[in-house]
Parts: C-alpha cells; sequence; structure tokens
C-alpha cells in the first residue's frame, strides 16, 4: 500500500502511523458532555468502504494528513494535510517521482 | 458412540464409503425459530450447541454467510491459552481452558487439543519482572503458570538462538503447560455436528441483509434466502460486526476491524514442540501436526475488511522469526492469508443482552477469538436463554467504556491497533 503524501509523494505505507478515525469530532476542551466524551474517545464508524482517517508521515516530513480509503480494497481516492491552510509546495523534490514503485 | 468408530471405518470401507451420514444436514430455513444465530463461525456455531445442550433451545437456526469454516474459525493460528492478568479475563479464559480439555470427548469429535504449553519469551530484567507478576496473578486464581529460566528454556526448545549473542537475547519465560494448540477446522466441525444432532437448523450460503423489526424489538432478520422471523436474533460475527450492526442502525460500537495476516510454512519434521511468542515484538510459532510451522505477528494497523494485508507485516513477521531461529533462514512459506478481527477499545471482549430490544451481541475478540471459542458460546448461550448474563460474562458489557470499567490487560487505551 502506498500513500501519497502531499509533500513527499507516494510513499510506502511503512513509512506512516495510522492516527485512526478521522471522522471523530473532539468535544471542547471544558465540556463535560459525557456523551460526547464516550463519542470521542470510544465509538467509530467503522464503515465497510470509503474511511475518513488520519495518517501522520511519522518517518518523513512528520506531517499529519487526512486519508480517504477504501477498507475493502485499500485504495486510497484522498489525501490532504489535516490543516487545509498549510498547502505543499507545488515544487516537488527532485528524484523522488517514480523512485518508489 | 463414536460415529467414526474403528467398526464403522471398516463396514463403510467394505461398501464404499457411500453410506457415511453427513456431519451436519443443508436444511432449508424455516420461517421462524425461537432463536437465530448470525454467523456461523466457531462462537456462533458453539453457541448454537451450548444453547441445545445446556438450555435445551433447539429450534435455533446458525446463519452463514459464506461456507463454513470460512472465517476467522478457519484463519487462525490456532493457539489456546489463558495466561492473563486481570480477573475477569483470567476467569473467563480458564473456564475456556477446562471445557477445551474436554472437548473432544464432549463433542465426541477429535479437535486434536494438544497441551504442549505456550511460553512467552523475556528479552529484559523488566518483562521478566512482569511475567512474574502475571503468572502470580495467574496461580493467585487456580491457572497454572511457571517462570523459566534460559537454561530450562534452551533445554526445551534447543532450536532457538538463547545465546548472548543476539539482539534481544532471552532473559526467562512464562510457560503455561496447560496451553497449547487445537485443529481450528475439527473445532467447528465438531461443534457444528454436536448442534445439528441435537436439532439445530445450520443454513449456509445464507447472508443476512436487513433486520425486522417492531419499533425499536429485533423480530427476525431478512437474507438472500428470504425472511426469517426469531424471538432472539444473536449477532456473533466477529470482523464483520460494524458491517452487521449497521443493518441494524447502529452505525457505531466501541469496535474497529483490523486484518491481521498469518503464515504457514513447508513441512518440517519436528523441530518445535511448543508455541514460543517473541517479547521484543508480536510475533508467535507453532509447528502443526503436518509438520508446517504457524507464524503469526501483529495486525497491520489501519481499518480494514479485506482479508488481506500488506508486506510490512510480512517483513516484519520474517525478521522476528529469524531474530529467534537463525536456524530456520531457509525454511520456506507456502501460504499467507489475513483475517478480519473486531479490535474493542480496550482488547476485551463484548458478551451482552442489546443493545436493541430482542438482540444479542457478542463481539471484541481482538485476534483472540479462537481459544474463546467454547467459553464464548457458552456465555453467550446462558446470556441468550436467560436475558442475562453469566457472572464468566458480566463484565464483558457494551457500556463499561462509557461507564469506566475498562478491562485493559495491557493498559493501552482506546487506541485498537495497540491492543
Amino acid at each position: 500500500m502506498l500513500i501519497t503524501c502531499p509533500y513527499c509523494g507516494a510513499r510506502d505505507v511503512s513509512e506512516f502511523t495510522y492516527q485512526g478515525d478521522g471522522n471523530r469530532q473532539r468535544p471542547a476542551p471544558n465540556s463535560q458532555d459525557l456523551d460526547a466524551w464516550n463519542d470521542y474517545v470510544y465509538d467509530r464508524l467503522n464503515p465497510a468502504g470509503d474511511h475518513n482517517e488520519i495518517w501522520q508521515h511519522s518517518g518523513g516530513c512528520r506531517t499529519h494528513i487526512r486519508v480517504v480509503r477504501n477498507t475493502l480494497t485499500h485504495e486510497i481516492s484522498a489525501v490532504q494535510p489535516v490543516r487545509p491552510e498549510t498547502k505543499p509546495s507545488p515544487v516537488k523534490p527532485a528524484g523522488r517521482r517514480g523512485a518508489r514503485p | 458412540m463414536a460415529e467414526y468408530s474403528a467398526l464403522a471405518l471398516l463396514k463403510n470401507a467394505l461398501t464404499g464409503n457411500k453410506d457415511w451420514k453427513p456431519a451436519w444436514r443443508k436444511p432449508e430455513p424455516k420461517a421462524a425459530y425461537d432463536v437465530i444465530v448470525i454467523g456461523g463461525g466457531g462462537h456462533g456455531l458453539s453457541t448454537a450447541y451450548y444453547l441445545a445442550k445446556e438450555h435445551g433451545v433447539t429450534n435455533v437456526a446458525v446463519l452463514e454467510k459464506g461456507y463454513l469454516g470460512s472465517g476467522n474459525v478457519g484463519r487462525n493460528t490456532t493457539a489456546v491459552r489463558s495466561n492473563y492478568l486481570l480477573p475477569p479475563n483470567t476467569r473467563f479464559y480458564e473456564h475456556s481452558m477446562k471445557l477445551w480439555e474436554n472437548l473432544s470427548h464432549d463433542l465426541n469429535y477429535n479437535v486434536m487439543f494438544s497441551q504442549r504449553g505456550v511460553l512467552n519469551l523475556a528479552h529484559s530484567p523488566a518483562q521478566l519482572d512482569d511475567y512474574a507478576r502475571r503468572g502470580n496473578s495467574m496461580r493467585h486464581q487456580g491457572v497454572d503458570a511457571e517462570l523459566l529460566s534460559v537454561a530450562e528454556i534452551s533445554r526445551l526448545i534447543p532450536v532457538m538462538d538463547t545465546s548472548k549473542a543476539t539482539r534481544f537475547p532471552v532473559y526467562g519465560g512464562l510457560m503455561q503447560p496447560r496451553a497449547g494448540t487445537a485443529r481450528h477446522d475439527a473445532v467447528a466441525w465438531g461443534y457444528a455436528r454436536g448442534a445439528d444432532r441435537r436439532g439445530v437448523d445450520i443454513v449456509e450460503n445464507c447472508e443476512v441483509t436487513g433486520f425486522l423489526r417492531d419499533g425499536d424489538r429485533i423480530t427476525g432478520v431478512t437474507t438472500s434466502r428470504g425472511e426469517i422471523r426469531a424471538k432472539k436474533v444473536a449477532v456473533a460475527v466477529a470482523g464483520s460486526t460494524g458491517r452487521v450492526m449497521q443493518l441494524a442502525g447502529i452505525d457505531r460500537l466501541p469496535i474497529e476491524s483490523h486484518v491481521l495476516q498469518a503464515f504457514v510454512t513447508e513441512s518440517l519434521k519436528p523441530v518445535l514442540d511448543t508455541v514460543v511468542t517473541f517479547g521484543m515484538g508480536h510475533f508467535y510459532v507453532s509447528q502443526s501436526d503436518k509438520g508446517g510451522l504457524v507464524y503469526g505477528g501483529d495486525i497491520d494497523g489501519y481499518n480494514s475488511y479485506a482479508q488481506r494485508g500488506n508486506l510490512p507485516i510480512v517483513q516484519e513477521v520474517m525478521a522476528e522469526m529469524l531474530a529467534l531461529f537463525p536456524s530456520l533462514a531457509g525454511v520456506r512459506l507456502l501460504r499467507s492469508w489475513g483475517g478480519v478481527c473486531d479490535m474493542s477499545m480496550d482488547g476485551s471482549p463484548i458478551i451482552t443482552t442489546g443493545p436493541l430490544p430482542g438482540m444479542y451481541l457478542n463481539c471484541g475478540w481482538c485476534y483472540g477469538g479462537f481459544k474463546a471459542t467454547p467459553a464464548s458460546g457458552f456465555c453467550f448461550a446462558h446470556t441468550i436463554a436467560r436475558d442475562e448474563p453469566h457472572e464468566l460474562n458480566a463484565a464483558f458489557t457494551l457500556d463499561r467504556f462509557h461507564r469506566g470499567i475498562l478491562i485493559d490487560e495491557k493498559g493501552q487505551g482506546a487506541t485498537p491497533r495497540l491492543h
């Protein structure tokens, strides 16, 4: 499985750390809504199909990324930085493209 | 009465093996049952067996999407153990061990349960201390456990590298002598035959496509073979829990489905007569009766329903194998495969009534469901028949997360990929 990091290009999954379900909404830090905290900490959508998830390129540029990945086929249909305002540079580092099949 | 006695073998050999009675029938599903068990894996079949045997509930159907034994019951690495630290787990898995010890007799079907021991290796003094603590906890609760020295381990497993020259030298280990392996397909077949002979309908190639409801109450299922009504609907579908529960409108559970890979090598002469686990990673190995080495490792670590994994885990498992058994470097792999595990948020299972009226849920087995097969069915059958949990599964509730009564054996928190 290859994940295309917005900064580094297509890299092997072993360079990435899975941060889990990207659908979860963290309650405000001072929230006392126990149901909302329970949902955030323990409950998961766990779909069979497209799944919104967060990965970190921990063995590379260390960026956190949002990935849409099909849990039935492992096919990745979208990757973007967690913070959309931090747009990746359009220039890719030389020699990366095609370096890893 | 043994169905497969020497006399029966001889008689059928002389008559061309035409008169064997099938181990289970292929019934058409009836319009209604007292209990429907969704999932014809080990847990679903043992649930049906104990419903009939212990509770006299025989108007039961087990609905299996594929063929019997096609899921995790035929994909696991067959280890059976009860070497847990926390009392709810220790009690439950030790009950399972006791059922295993009599299972072949109980089912009148040889499940080839082999108490060859499971040895957890420690690679640092701190890890050995931790194992001593777990061993003490086990012995305190009546479970067998022995702390072994390096000298004892190298006598026990001469093929393993226990020298000080390795990257992670062995410091000792925790052995559970009564643990071991069982023939996983035979467990499915034995429970299926036992349930079938007591009147349970095992319906293969019957996929549940939805739930019938009367208000909140579940009153049956729609399937690829028509509607089937039931007073009680039990869900025991392991890795498919998310998919099946979604059909009932429950789309959020403390479960993530992950893929776990397993591997088997070509046959060797006997080299390993116990189950060994590597303590500096996640690797376990045993030798099957056919002679193949069975390797297992960590889950791939991301949500997956694919029943196949990726190469980094293959590499990791082989690296850990080589760290322990450099002399086996030339042994070739025959096959690898993947199974979908229902990883819970604390690493412990869920066996409970609900979450909807008329429904019963059995899930959260992570990658340890096989050894639990007898006790899981035993407790789930009790929970279904009596509408309340058995004392052994009373702690395995669905709401324990919300209530803060987790059973977190490893102390990893709500990060399923680490359990």
